[in-house]
């Protein structure tokens, strides 16, 4: 009895410290955004909540397919009537310029995805009434890429996209 | 000082904004060179433009967006000498806002 309580006092010790120590790990990774997706539980916790109304699901997505999903529930058609303005070739991977604009009627979204980056989706926009279809900013691109603009109009989702050859990427590393 | 610097033109009924954030927009995929440990991933996620009272712009942001990022936009109406807000929250929970008015 005294020997069976004596392994029970004594077993524990060593594979509590290693859990402790994993859990260290997959904090540090967790917030590093480092991909150990057989942990997901833990990284949840690792990392802080995000802010209200960002759309988290849509941002960890690896294909337009499933960002389109994620972000409006819905696919896309691609339309002549957007019109993707980004460098044929960006010699800094790390600061592409990019612009969408369309003549859509009633354009409430826009979003700008680069297919070959570790995520999908770069940036999302709400557009309100009042506000015209158009926007311009500065993205990161690891590698050369099909930039995809999409456009929410009138309820519908259309989409058109535009070849980017990296020559310096801008993951850094 | 705050982070946030704008410029917002009215003319012809339309009010054009521009503006250049400073934040290290990090995704988390880089290593710092010297120590060899992993910068943790740093971004603005929200960043929201107001006048009167009014949401007219909103950009959600993923950690692919470059650093001290730069946005612009136009919106109808806005004239000189009203206020714009701006605002943004990043994946830290840091936040900064500003307003300034429209010329």
């Amino acid at each position: 009895m005294s020997k069976e309580i004596n392994t029970m006092n004594q077993s524990p010790d060593a594979p509590d410290r290693a859990r402790r120590m994993i859990l260290k790990g997959a904090a540090v990774c967790g917030v590093a955004g480092l991909g150990l997706a057989d942990l997901p539980f833990l990284l949840q916790q690792a990392q802080a909540a995000d802010a209200k109304g960002w759309p988290t699901e849509a941002f960890k997505q690896k294909s337009e397919a499933d960002v389109l999903k994620a972000l409006y529930g819905k696919s896309a058609a691609a339309s002549d009537k957007i019109d993707v303005d980004a460098p044929e070739i960006a010699e800094n991977g790390a600061v592409v310029p990019i612009a969408v604009s369309s003549s859509l009627p009633k354009v409430t979204a826009m979003a700008v995805l680069v297919l070959n980056n570790p995520n999908t989706l770069a940036a999302a926009y709400r557009i309100p009434e009042g506000t015209e279809a158009m926007m311009a900013n500065r993205l990161k691109m690891g590698k050369t890429s099909k930039v995809v603009a999409v456009v929410e109009s009138d309820g519908k989702l259309y989409t058109a996209s535009k070849e980017v050859k990296v020559t310096v990427g801008g993951c850094g590393g | 000082m705050s982070t946030i610097r704008v410029r917002a033109v009215a003319s012809g009924g339309k009010t054009e904004v521009q503006s250049l954030i400073q934040h290290p927009m990090d995704t988390g995929l880089v290593k710092n060179k010297s120590t060899g440990k992993p910068i943790p991933a740093h971004y603005i996620e929200v960043l929201d433009f107001e006048h009167g009272g009014k949401t007219v712009f909103t950009a959600l942001w993923g950690p692919a967006v470059s650093k001290n990022p730069y946005v612009k936009f136009v919106f109808k109406g806005g004239k000189k000498g009203d206020d714009l807000k701006i605002n943004w929250v990043d994946n830290l929970g840091k936040s900064d806002s500003l307003v300034t008015k429209i010329r």
